[in-house]
């Protein structure tokens, strides 16, 4: 064996870029695979418009959202008679601007959706991975635990939850994490289980890695695709539970101008003024579609057995 | 008059990293009685000309050739319905995954008299007893039995037993063999292919065997077809490939065999192809 | 020269439970039932059989990913039984494997590079700079390029990834290295390539091998003893040219009757058969 060090001889920087290299060719085949679905291409854009919103709300918002205009209540969207320029998208029974309420709700609502996907997707993955990998009574005890939380209708669990942990939104957020959890325990196992067999992990455990590395750092990643995919559909399935948690006033609190509180408090004027319930539920429509779409995208993407077709 | 003959076939599929070539027009003939062995390893395309022959390719291959006949029969220019006609009844195949080529929800039986019922005029009692019939002449103990038994009842040699059962259900002209016998053990391996020689002497079909293993190919064929990265290297009976291989490429092949082996180290394929330039 | 033994196998069992369902009585499988063998320091062991024969569960229980029911597994002087004393940092760097699918033997989402300094970082205190460049070194020894080090292993022939396998074989240097079907799945000109690279390897780090393969030509090629199994007894164990000039258990006599023989003059028996 030469005692020289091919690192020496070989450029260190040009193996990093080497390196390099090989990540940007790994995300450019990614990003083939979902741009061959326009639909999530057009999801991908509405997202980040909403993203966008949502961080310069208060530069966008023509108004103060929680400022009521004692001199108009319930106007009318500014095509239809007696609307009024500054208030494009009319304002409520209070005299709050609707658009600009819309464009605050979207922080809240992006709020809700990562918080929840965060709380769901950490504890799902580590329980899903102990039990997939544990196996036998844990593996058992943990999986009954989450059939019987599968087992109540999601809303009213949620209901439940937040009449036990009391109303607000960042009560409605857990509970509503709580909910979705099972879910991702479920897919963690599932994927966990098919993997642990493989070589790659027998080979990983022969060169003597433990549990927690063999668990965490060896299997996990193999196993986040279908993770990713349910992870942006509970961020819409988050969406619409907050808002119907808050439909329910059980949510965020009033004035929050939170987009399902806002049809709630629109509820008596469905018949007299249309606006005020029509734009929030546009606003849910469109975002949830939105990520529902890039969610199929990316399951185009990263889903082996149609990419190797 | 040849059974099967492609004249210039190419065949492109469409992938993230631009167009990919498979085939680069390969010539194909295969006569009635005949058994063509197409050798080459992975990437050789040699499984996708016979894949494209059958319409098996996904949406994103693009097929070329100037000729592509079974019998006579432009096979180019069939709709679907009729390829269906003859794919299935005058041609069959059977796959290198016999226990994933049969359905594990259906029977043995079932799964036989499907086939008939799709391609013959027989009837109720006569399915059962062609089905019977077919799994004894390719070697099932007990075949009445083993109507009834499911495919993870069964062993992989029985599992391709069954496969080559149903490919020769119709009494096919050309049976397109991709791998028989990869997935086996040595001594089924022997019986399997004892078995599909013999189908093919008593019947007169036509056999192509799609194969990697030279020692598959020596001991089917009566022709050979040697590819490479989509080309084909050399076409010769079997006889003359082994004994006087001319392409530097079939030469490698053969010499990397461990059983030719002369000295301590192996000749490989990229020693030739640097003095060969193929 | 017996105390150059590496490898002392005695009388071992390896026995499943099967356990009972609703309407299946429990049951137990013996996969192996008493094998004994001893492998001399830098040769090659050839175990030879066919699917179901035990010769994996053999492998997995010299690799120590699985225990023996009985008997002894003793390594370079070193008893194995994980089942009692669990596995140390010293028994692992005595033994290393190679698996038989390239494809699914490496993690996908591990770069070259940290497939190599796995083994290193798990059971050595080397710093990250010293452990790069023994992966480097190990690149260019099994005929790789050090651009490698950063690629997946999806961006690899089935050849390139086995060379890769090897090479995190033998990065803690281990005297023993249990190769399970390493070319099974390779194609023939790769096969060719492999075969040699384990050669040059053995002879280079006084390497012992125990070969599993169901491929007699390979054996023949490679193997100074050679060990048959069937249904997880040894039937026929000596050195490769008693056990293939001269076989004496039927089953060994089946199996070389059964491999294909790619010679000319097989051939011309066989068409001269045929044309009868």
């Amino acid at each position: 064996m030469t005692n020289t060090s091919p690192a020496t001889k070989a450029d260190t920087s040009k193996l990093e870029t080497e390196s390099r290299n090989a990540t940007k060719a790994q995300l450019a085949e990614f990003w083939y695979y979902f741009s061959q679905n326009k639909g999530a291409v057009v999801g991908l854009v509405v997202f980040a418009l909403l993203v966008l919103t949502a961080i310069f709300a208060p530069l966008l918002a023509p108004h103060d959202p929680d400022f009521q205009y004692r001199d108009s209540f319930l106007v009318p969207p500014f095509w239809e008679e007696g609307g009024k320029a500054a208030f494009l998208l009319g304002t409520d029974a209070v005299g709050r601007d609707i658009l600009s309420r819309l464009i605050f709700g979207a922080r809240l609502s992006l709020l809700v959706g990562v918080m929840v996907v965060t709380i769901a997707l950490t504890g799902g993955i580590v329980v899903g991975v102990v039990a997939g990998y544990m196996r036998g009574a844990v593996d058992t005890f943990i999986m009954r635990i989450m059939d019987i939380i599968l087992a109540f209708p999601s809303l009213l669990l949620a209901l439940v939850l937040v009449a036990i942990l009391g109303p607000g939104l960042i009560n409605a957020m857990i509970a509503i994490a709580i909910v979705l959890q099972p879910h991702f325990v479920r897919l963690t196992r599932a994927a966990v289980l098919t993997e642990r067999s493989r070589d790659y992990v027998v080979a990983a455990k022969v060169a003597g890695a433990g549990h927690m590395r063999l668990m965490f750092k060896t299997i996990l990643p193999n196993c986040l695709a279908p993770l990713i995919v349910q992870a942006t559909l509970s961020f819409s399935n988050a969406i619409l539970d907050a808002a119907a948690l808050g439909f329910l006033g059980m949510g965020a609190q009033p004035p929050t101008p939170e987009w399902g509180t806002m049809l709630a408090e629109a509820r008596e004027f469905i018949l007299r003024a249309w606006w005020v319930v029509t734009f929030p539920g546009l606003a849910i429509l469109i975002t949830v579609l939105a990520i529902n779409l890039v969610g199929d995208g990316l399951r185009d993407a990263l889903d082996p057995k149609l990419k190797r077709s | 008059m040849s059974l099967l003959e492609i004249r210039n076939l190419r065949v492109e599929f469409d992938t993230a990293k631009g167009p990919f070539r498979a085939l680069d027009g390969v010539d194909y003939a295969v006569d009635a009685g005949e058994v063509l062995a197409i050798v080459g390893e992975s990437g050789s395309g040699k499984s996708v000309a016979m894949l494209a022959t059958m319409g098996l390719l996904p949406d994103s291959a693009t097929i070329t050739a100037d000729k592509m006949e079974f019998e006579g029969l432009d096979l180019r220019t069939l709709t679907t319905k009729e390829r269906r006609k003859v794919i299935g009844r005058d041609i069959s195949m059977i796959f290198q995954e016999p226990i994933a080529s049969l359905n594990p929800c259906f029977t043995v039986g079932f799964q036989l008299g499907e086939t008939l019922k799709t391609h013959t005029e027989l009837k109720g009692r006569q399915i059962k007893d062609r089905v019977v019939e077919l799994l004894t002449s390719v070697g099932i103990p007990d075949p009445s039995g083993r109507l009834n038994a499911f495919p993870h009842q069964m062993s992989g040699g029985q599992c391709q037993r069954v496969m080559i059962a149903m490919a020769i259900a119709c009494s096919p002209k050309l049976l397109i063999a991709d791998e028989p016998t990869t997935a086996l053990d040595v001594t089924i391996q022997k019986q399997i292919l004892d078995l599909l020689v013999r189908l093919q002497q008593d019947s007169g079909m036509g056999l192509i065997m799609i194969t990697h293993d030279m020692g598959v190919v020596a001991e089917t064929a009566d022709r050979v077809i040697v590819q490479y990265k989509g080309r084909k290297m050399e076409e010769a009976d079997v006889l003359s490939l082994f004994e006087n291989p001319q392409n530097p490429y079939t030469k490698a092949l053969l010499s990397a065999l461990p059983e030719n082996a002369t000295g301590d180290r192996l000749p490989t394929v990229s020693d030739f192809a640097e003095a060969g330039g193929f | 020269m017996s105390d150059d033994v590496i490898l002392k196998v005695r009388d071992v069992y390896r026995t499943y439970d099967i356990k009972g369902g609703m309407f299946k009585k429990a049951s137990r499988l013996t996969a192996v039932k008493g094998v004994s063998l001893d492998v001399e320091r830098g040769s090659t062991l050839a175990v030879v059989g066919e699917s179901g024969c035990g010769k994996s569960t053999l492998a997995r229980m010299l690799t120590m990913i699985d225990a023996q029911t009985s008997g002894t597994i003793e390594i370079d002087g070193l008893p194995i039984d994980i089942s009692k004393t669990g596995i140390s940092k010293e028994m692992r760097q005595k033994v290393q494997i190679v698996f038989q699918n390239p494809y699914g033997s490496l993690n996908p989402r591990q770069k070259i590079g940290h497939v190599l300094e796995e083994p290193l970082l798990l059971n050595t205190d080397m710093p990250a700079a010293e452990r790069r460049d023994l992966a480097l070194q190990m690149l260019e020894k099994v005929g790789l390029q050090p651009e490698h080090y950063g690629r997946y292993p999806h961006m690899f022939s089935g050849g390139q990834r086995q060379r890769i396998a090897i090479a995190r074989a033998i990065m803690m240097k281990p005297k023993l290295l249990v190769l399970d079907e390493p070319v099974s799945a390779l194609d023939l000109s790769v096969q060719a390539q492999i075969l040699n690279l384990l050669a040059d390897l053995q002879e280079e780090m006084n390497l012992t091998y125990v070969f599993i393969s169901h491929d007699l030509s390979v054996v023949r090629y490679i193997a100074d003893k050679v060990m048959v199994m069937y249904f997880g007894e040894v039937v026929e164990y000596g050195t490769r040219d008693e056990v293939f000039d001269n076989p004496q258990h039927d089953y060994t006599k089946t199996l070389f009757a059964a491999t294909p023989r790619a010679d000319v003059d097989s051939i011309r028996k066989r068409l001269a058969a045929r044309a009868a």
